[in-house]
């Protein structure tokens, strides 16, 4: 078969459009992590803007609700000095029967500059980056079970932030890890940046033995999966699970697999406990650990407006 | 009606085992004997193979019910560009074929086209529906060569024991693809690709499920059966013990699985958004064998017109389907040349074989076609067998152009295709 160019790279392995983080060399992911440092300064002066892209017009596309990832990226882009406009897909012309390229093609004849883009499919912002016009860039804000690259590099920050070192780390990913771009995010920016340890930790049900071939140990009890961890992230349980005959009830589910603080104690003493949000206390994760001193929640949010004008600095800097 | 004669060419027909340089004559829509024969035309087919036309059990025309993807005209038109000269087409139109007044309608429509024969499957169950049976005898009066029920899964397994029984009671063939309606629910193969890219996986237990199936059911029931677009290596193998064991059961495969795996999906590419989903190439490998074999009886284009929109979209969302017609002859070639097969074995993935099925399946109405004995209708396909040529989308006759071919190099180019001693397609010269 052809061989395909990474579309998010341009012919000098630059990143254009931050798709997923599967085919990023190290040195593009660092980068991303080592810009984000230089924002985090930004964030805590009094007047919050760099001019990076002043006179910028970024479209938020979220064709999935969420205002809190939207609200991330909006912030970010104020902080680039960009001009932010938000899409309400929901309530605009795609209700009305409009082709996701349709819709594309109208905003580009705006002049969008950047798309950030949420949709519920797998594979959606390979379309639009496809489709759009060549100045145009695509930040992949999350798409189905697939990818949630900006989330990935911001529990990459967090970590390094905490742990310095990526290449003496064993990291536990736990829960709902078959329907989670989350977790393939982590897991592929964990064995890019050299993560010897990454164990999937979950039921049957949920973490399938074929995710080995991802690079990861799978593993199907809490005592197996977090014993030594030096880094646990836990993934949000939807109730969707429960009506798919996946699990039988969040109760159990919290017995078996919930991140309580008898079951932290099985991981490293010094482990941090990183949750990419909403959290649903005493469904994944107890109460008193997610206000414990192992928690590192809350800075994942501070690191991740910093990473989101990372990466938009970065991509809008280089030309396709 | 033209006395035709074509010369030179090298005559390769798998039901008399004849590969041999030679002539062939047509006289009244039948092959003739060539002595004292006096052709009004004549075709100098130096340096062409002849072979029957191709018989391609599965092509979805568009009509009724989906004109913006294809019509009769068009895909018909396709078909012989592509050599194939008969098709059966699946019941799952719109209106769905389950009313003799509609397949009377269709076939009298072909017919008046003098392009491919039409063969129409007939639907099993009203509607599609899996609950009520259809009118079987009915339908098959008014052309339908077997029953089936396209992609859509009979659920109630109490239903589709009483249809296999009631299609045995006149001898009428089943056609069944087998894909069990709850584990078959997904948009690519499920294994590794699909769970690093985040898709909704069919495992190939839904394959071999709904095979075991089957195979209880024609047990206990005695129709034939013919199975749609094995997929897999695990369901190749229930099939290959199955017919060890005496069933009446055939089966075909898509040229997508022939030639195409996950992988080849790249970055959601929809072109591969196909039903069945592409496998691994452990599938591929045991299709290959398979169809070699004969575990395999025939080769088939799948071929479904999808509008361009409707695959411009993210990759679970796209239609599922591809253009095929025109690239049957040219993906079995390709298959034969990379097996090592010799031009008569391959060919009759997509002559004789498919014809026998056919005929199996609707021995009332033997079509007689897939040969070129004398007597038999002159359905013939003459290519050049060394001519490789670019599969691009715009030159395809089909209303729809999307394949996962698209670029790819296909061996044999057809000069010529006859339908019942017409010349139906005859490709510019040079």
């Amino acid at each position: 078969m052809f061989a395909r160019r990474n579309p998010q790279l341009n012919q000098h392995d630059e990143l254009i459009h931050l798709l997923s983080i599967e085919g990023l060399p190290p040195a593009v992911l660092t980068h991303i992590l080592d810009t984000a440092g230089t924002f985090l300064s930004v964030n805590e002066r009094d007047v919050k803007k760099v001019p990076l892209l002043r006179g910028k017009s970024v479209f938020n596309l979220f064709f999935e609700n969420s205002t809190r990832t939207r609200t991330t990226f909006e912030i970010a882009a104020k902080r680039l000095s960009a001009d932010v406009i938000n899409l309400d897909i929901a309530r605009s012309s795609t209700a009305k029967g409009e082709s996701l390229l349709d819709t594309i093609a109208n905003l580009s004849a705006m002049h969008a500059d950047m798309f950030v883009v949420r949709h519920g499919e797998s594979g959606a912002p390979y379309l639009i980056a496809k489709h759009c016009a060549p100045h145009v860039h695509v930040v992949n804000a999350g798409d189905g079970r697939h990818s949630h690259p900006t989330q990935g590099l911001l529990d990459m920050y967090t970590i390094r932030h905490y742990k310095k070192d990526f290449r003496n780390l064993t990291v536990a990913i736990v829960g709902d890890i078959v329907h989670s771009r989350v977790a393939r995010s982590d897991i592929h920016a964990l064995t890019t940046l050299g993560a010897p340890e990454i164990r999937a930790v979950g039921p049957k049900t949920l973490v399938p033995s074929d995710l080995k071939e991802m690079g990861v140990r799978v593993c199907h009890s809490m005592e197996e999966g977090i014993r030594g961890a030096d880094v646990i992230i836990m993934l949000r349980l939807q109730n969707e699970r429960m009506s798919g005959a996946m699990l039988p009830s969040a109760g159990e589910y919290f017995k078996t697999f919930g991140l309580s603080p008898e079951k932290l104690a099985l991981a490293a003493p010094d482990a941090i406990v990183l949750h990419p949000g909403p959290i649903n206390r005493g469904v994944e994760i107890d109460s008193a650990v997610v206000d414990g001193k192992q928690s590192v929640i809350l800075p994942q949010v501070t690191f991740g407006i910093a990473v989101r004008m990372a990466v938009m600095s970065i991509i809008a800097g280089n030309a396709p | 009606m033209t006395r035709l004669l074509i010369t030179g060419a090298r005559v390769i027909d798998a039901t008399t085992g004849r590969d041999d340089h030679g002539s062939i004559a047509i006289a009244d829509g039948r092959f003739v004997s060539t002595r004292d024969f006096t052709p009004d035309r004549t075709i100098d087919a130096a340096g062409a193979v002849a072979i029957p036309g191709l018989v391609d059990l599965a092509a979805r025309l568009g009509e009724p019910g989906h004109e913006h993807a294809g019509l009769l005209e068009s895909e018909l038109a396709a078909a012989v560009a592509g050599g194939v000269t008969s098709l059966v087409c699946p019941p799952d139109t719109d209106p769905v074929l389950d009313e003799p007044g509609l397949v009377e309608m269709l076939k009298f429509r072909a017919q008046n086209l003098h392009l491919a024969r039409l063969y129409p499957l007939g639907a099993l169950t009203r509607g599609l529906k899996g609950e009520a049976l259809t009118e079987m005898a009915e339908l098959t009066e008014a052309g339908c060569i077997g029953f089936g029920q396209a992609d859509v899964a009979v659920r109630d397994t109490l239903v589709l024991h009483r249809a296999l029984m009631y299609a045995a009671t006149f001898g009428y063939a089943v056609w069944l693809r087998p894909n069990d309606a709850w584990l078959g629910i997904g948009v690519a193969a499920k294994g590794p690709l699909a769970t690093r890219m985040g898709l909704a996986g069919v495992p190939v237990l839904a394959e071999t499920i709904a095979l075991a199936t089957i195979f209880e059911l024609v047990k206990d029931t005695g129709a034939r059966v013919h199975l749609c677009r094995l997929s897999s290596a695990a369901g190749i193998e229930l099939v290959r013990r199955a017919k060890a064991e005496g069933l009446p059961v055939t089966c075909d495969v898509s040229i997508h699985s022939l030639h195409l795996i996950d992988v080849d999906m790249g970055y959601f590419d929809s072109a591969m958004r196909l039903v069945p989903p592409l496998r691994q190439s452990r599938d591929r490998d045991a299709i290959r064998a398979a169809l070699a074999d004969g575990t395999i009886d025939a080769l088939v284009s799948d071929h479904v017109p999808v509008a361009e929109d409707a695959k411009q979209l993210p990759f679970a969302e796209a239609e599922p389907g591809a253009t095929g017609l025109e690239l049957l002859l040219g993906a079995a070639l390709k298959w034969g040349q990379e097996a090592k097969l010799g031009l008569p074995q391959t060919l009759a993935a997509v002559t004789s074989r498919p014809a026998a099925v056919l005929a199996a399946s609707s021995p009332a109405s033997a079509p007689n076609i897939g040969g070129l004995g004398e007597g038999a209708p002159a359905d013939l396909c003459l290519f050049a067998p060394g001519e490789l040529w670019r599969v691009e989308a715009a030159a395809l006759r089909s209303r729809s152009h999307l394949t996962p071919f698209a670029g790819h190099e296909m061996p044999g180019r057809v000069r010529c295709t006859i339908v019942a001693g017409n010349v139906a397609f005859e490709s510019a010269p040079g």
